[in-house]
Order: C-alpha cells, then structure tokens, then sequence
C-alpha cells in the first residue's frame, strides 16, 4: 500500500515536471537544465510567504507560481534567448542558471532542512496503512493539471500553435506563426507547470536548495523514456518510474542508493529496445 | 659542432617562421614555457597543487571536447570514464598492488572498456536523446557503488592510494608534463584524417555515411579514444589526491567539465584547456568567500557566454588573428596583407 501511494505521487511529480521539459523543448529545442531549479525557487516562495510572512497557504501558492513564471520569463528573455542560436551555449546557460538559483536560496535561506505545513491534517487508515489527506489532494490537483493542460494543448488555437511548433518548426513558422513570441509562450507554460509542481509537492517534502538535482536526473530518464516531446509517453513513463522506485525503496535492502540506478536502467533497457522511447515518434534526421 | 649549429638555426628559423608569427602560437608556446618553469618563481605548495589539479581536469576537459566537440556525441556522463578510471586504477593498487605508473594506464583501459559498453547501445541514439541517456550510466554505478560498501568503500571511497613520488616538485612535473603530452597527442589527433571525420560526423553524419565511412565504427573509436584520455586523467587524480571517491562519479562532474569545455570554445581542444586553465584557479582564487565561490564561477559564466557565445577562445582568437580570403592561411590582425600570398586581407 506504501508502495502504491509513494509511486503514485512521485509519479505525478515527475509526469507534471517532465511534461514541462518537453514543452519547451518540443517547441524551442532548448534543454532546460533549470526547469527543476524553479520547482525549487517554487517551493521556497511558498514556505516564506506562508511561513514567514503568514498568509493563506492556498493564496502563497498562486503567488508563488505567478512569481516564478515571471522569473522565468526573465530569465529567457535575457539570458536564453540572445544566444538561442548556440546550441552549447544555451546548455551550460541553463546549467549556470540553476547553480544561480542555487546558490542564491543557499544564501538567503541558508542549508537547513524547512518543510512546511499541509493544507490539510489528518488521515485515515486502510488495512492497517497510513493514507494522509495531503496525499490524496496532491494527486487529484495534480490530475486535474494535467486535464486542463491537454485540453489547453488538444482543444485550443493556442495549443494548436505549440503542437505544430513542436513538430516542424519552420513550417509552422512559413505558415505565419509568431514563433519567437510562441517560444516566450512556451516557456512561460513550462515553467509555470515547475512552480505548481513545487506547489504541491511542498507539504510532503523537506526543503534544501538542492532538492532539484535528484527529480532533474529522474525527469530526464522519463523524458527519453517516454519519447521526447510525446505527453502520453511522459505521463506513462513517470508512473512506471516512480512506481519502480517505490519498489526498489520498499523491497530491496540497501534499496535507498539504488533507487536511481534501477530507474535508469529500466530507461536504458527501454531504449535498447526502442531507441525513440515508450511513445516517441522516430524523428526524421534533422539537418 | 656544425651539424648542432645547423639544427639550432633551423629550429630558432621555424620558431620566427611559423611561431611568432601568430599571436595564438606565441600564447601557447610562452604558456608552455610558464607551466614549465613556474617551480623556479615559487614552490608554494598551494600553488603547486592547484596547478597539478588543473592539468588533470584540463586533460579531461580536452577528452570531452574529442568526444563531444568534434565528433558530435553529446556526452553529459562524462564521469563515467574519470570515476571508472579513478576507481580501476585505486583498486588495482590496493587489491593487486600494481605501483601507480602501471595502475593509471590499465585503469584507462578499464575506462576504455565502459567507452564500449556503453558507447555500444548509445550509438542507436541520436543528440539530446544521446546527450540525456549518456547522463545516467555515472548515476547507475554511483548508486551501485555506494550500495557495495566492502569493494568501493562506499560512500568514503578507497583511500591511501600510492603517490608517483613523494617529492612535490617531481610530482608537478610528472602531472604537468604528461599533461602537456597527452594534450599534444589529442591534439594532433583531432589534426589527423581521423580528426577530419570526427568533424565530418558532427556536421553531417549521412554524408560521411554516404562517402562509404562506416560511421558506427569511428564513432566507438571517439568514445574509446575519449574514454582512454578521460581515464588516466581519473587515475592521476585518484593517485594525487591518494583517495578515489565516489564525488568522481556525481553528476556536478560531468556538468562542470562540459561549463569549462564549453566555456572556452568547443571543437578546438585547446580552447576546453584555456577554459580550465581560467576557470579552476579562478575558483580557487575566490575562497575568500566560500559562500559566493559557486555564484560567482556560475555568474562568470553566464555573463561570458550572453557576450561570446561561442567560446571565450575562439572569440580571443578571431579577435587578434585573421583568416587570408585567398589562401585560408591565419595571419595577425593588423597585418594588411596575407604573409604567405600578399592577398589584400578584408
């Protein structure tokens, strides 16, 4: 039953923070080393505002997500997107961009472990296990997320636009979409799906400034997984990776090192298999 | 006598002829002599070791720059080869007690044997999907080694390793030296028709399939080259720092040395050297505020990057030398005309 729950809600997790990933770039071809960095700089606003300052923890949470879409679209407008041309480049700007953010909540709110409080207490019990309430309501919000982004994507003019973005870029671009404003767009959705990732993953986690390499790794490996720019694929990908973690935790005794490992391997075996991923399309070479 | 004064005259011709004519040439040839005769200025320790510590990560960056710059494969695991070189090489001198000059070259071969391994199943992907899988295998063993705590020491790592020599100074020049060497030898690698390849690979891997090159086969052949590189220079830092441990295997190791590669120009080998050269001591240099070393080493980076996106180097370089029209030869900036064809320049 722990097995079932941890899985389902690092599934969620990384399902919300990959498909994020994805989006941007699907649309821009930028890898965004950061894109868990803001689910950090998510989490941290939300404990400051509604620690520190003591305001309405639902109230914190939007803030704190319209917060970091700002920053994240600053952050594009100005370190990104000038040398959007160079593909080396945009890598290890992000990757700075992270250690920034890193370092900077390091300073501000030092290395200390801070959690904060959930939306609502209490639990109840089945078989003899432990199902708190935070629980349950992480994943319904984050379900409901992810209805309102596919729909977003599959029923808007909006959501029309990034997916042809995504599949071909300068077609969608002859065809007089605004593709440098659809970017900024883009970019502005993925990061604002790491805020509410934070958002409501932060009452069940602890809070470090470091807390986005691990989920950063695991994004990865259900991105590839699943098939880069496939949201299906990622969907599926993150479950049965948090699912094989929860496993690996729960059953294996030294499991608590290993549980990195036995994700990335069953990527790797994947992609043995099927280089394109889960529900990836086999790209036509780009050149 | 007159056969040595006929040899000197040559060397001191070819020196004025092709050295000093060019800018970039002097830099390399007078850093080159600095890193040499830096012990006769200062034999501060502290210095010393900064410097040994800087060759071995810039051997590492130059071999991510063979791999990932020339032929293309975006390498983000590239701490497989140092932490397995690192690893291979500390065990083979506790367990078998092979002394360090025999320890570092078979630790590189191991090094080169998971180049294979996993270069085998990657080739079947292409850029980001490569460069995002490539990430995952220095995880895997990091996790496999920390859960093995009776053969890799686990999370302290294996310790007490044999130093070269005891001796600082032979110690720097044995790093230093070899550095310089191995440098030379990717270098002229990437100089060679194999170099051409590798290039070829990255701009355009269907038509060098097309000229009837079996791609797969220089593409194991970067991944092996890189790896052998990548490795000694893991096991040069595990027998300096007497401990390899599992920080050789982390994910802010494959980061750091694509920063520095990428930092100072990629595809050019010497520009991932200038980059460690620059950036390493630089955050060293910096300790005065341990809590600001990794802001600033990030800021620098970023601010470098929104201006040269290219490389700190390659845009040094174009800045001080420029390309004859006519004959492709390099010539000084404020030159007129080309040295060798007299073309007007620009």
């Amino acid at each position: 039953m722990n097995i079932l729950i941890t899985g389902l809600i690092t599934g969620s997790m990384l399902a919300l923070l990959a498909i994020g990933f994805s989006l941007i770039f699907g649309v821009a071809r930028i890898v965004n080393f950061a894109h868990t960095a803001f689910y950090m700089v998510a989490a941290y606003f939300i404990y400051s505002l509604s620690i520190k300052l003591g305001l309405n923890p639902v109230l914190s949470m939007l803030i704190a997500v319209i917060a970091v879409t700002l920053l994240g679209l600053l952050a594009y407008k100005f370190l990104i997107d000038p040398i959007r041309e160079h593909e080396g480049a945009v890598l290890i700007a992000t990757i700075a961009l992270a250690m920034v953010l890193q370092e900077v909540t390091l300073l501000i709110f030092t290395g200390d472990y801070l959690s904060v409080k959930s939306l609502i207490e209490g639990y109840f019990s089945i078989g003899g296990n432990k199902i708190f309430y935070q629980q349950l309501l992480t994943f319904g919000v984050v379900l409901v997320i992810l209805l309102l982004l596919w729909l977003l994507l599959m029923k808007t003019r909006l959501g029309l636009a990034i997916r042809s973005t995504a599949e071909d870029r300068e077609v969608a671009n002859l065809m007089g979409m605004n593709e440098s404003r659809l970017a900024m767009i883009t970019m502005g959705l993925s990061v604002c799906l790491a805020g509410f990732t934070g958002a409501v993953v932060v009452p069940l986690t602890v809070l470090t400034p470091f807390m986005w390499m691990e989920p950063l790794i695991l994004m990865m490996a259900v991105i590839v997984l699943g098939g880069l720019g496939s949201i299906k694929g990622s969907f599926v990908a993150a479950y049965i990776l948090g699912f094989a973690e929860a496993l690996v935790v729960f059953l294996v005794p030294t499991g608590a090192f290993l549980k990195g490992s036995v994700a990335l391997s069953i990527m790797i075996i994947v992609l043995l298999i099927r280089p394109e991923g889960l529900f990836g399309i086999a790209f036509e070479e780009e050149r | 006598m007159g056969l040595i004064g006929f040899y000197l005259r040559k060397l001191f011709t070819l020196l004025r002829g092709e050295v000093l004519v060019l800018p970039s040439r002097t830099i390399v040839g007078l850093f080159v002599l600095i890193i040499l005769g830096l012990p006769l200025i200062t034999q501060d320790p502290y210095i010393i070791r900064i410097v040994v510590l800087t060759s071995i990560f810039a051997i590492f960056a130059a071999s991510w720059d063979l791999l990932s710059g020339f032929t293309g494969q975006m390498n983000f695991g590239h701490a497989l080869f140092f932490g397995v070189g690192a690893y291979a090489s500390a065990m083979l001198n506790l367990h078998v007690h092979i002394p360090p000059w025999g320890s570092v070259p078979l630790g590189a071969i191991v090094a080169v044997l998971a180049g294979l391994l996993i270069g085998i199943p990657c080739l079947r992907l292409k850029h980001t999907y490569l460069a995002l899988t490539t990430m995952a295998f220095p995880i895997i063993l990091l996790g496999i080694v920390t859960a093995l705590p009776n053969l890799t020491g686990g999370e302290l790592g294996i310790s007490g390793l044999q130093r070269f020599t005891n001796s600082i100074l032979g110690g720097y020049y044995i790093h230093v030296i070899t550095m310089l060497v191995l440098c030379f030898v990717m270098w002229k690698i990437t100089d060679s028709n194999t170099g051409i390849i590798f290039h070829a690979i990255r701009e355009d891997e269907l038509a060098v399939k097309a000229s009837g090159i079996n791609t797969t086969r220089y593409k194991l052949l970067a991944f092996s080259l890189s790896g052998f590189f990548a490795g000694i220079s893991g096991g040069l830092y595990a027998h300096y720092l007497r401990i390899a441990g599992p920080s050789t295997l982390e994910v802010s190791m494959s980061f750091t040395v694509v920063i520095w590669s990428i930092f100072g120009g990629i595809a050019t080998i010497y520009g991932p050297i200038a980059g460690v050269f620059i950036l390493f001591p630089l955050l060293e240099f910096v300790r005065f505020w341990p809590e600001y070393r990794t802001l600033i080493f990030a800021v620098v980076v970023l601010l470098i990057l929104l201006y040269m996106p290219e490389g700190l180097i390659p845009w040094v370089r174009d800045k001080m030398e420029k390309e004859c029209p006519r004959c492709k030869i390099r010539n000084v900036a404020v030159r007129k005309n080309c040295r060798v064809c007299t073309a007007d320049l620009d």
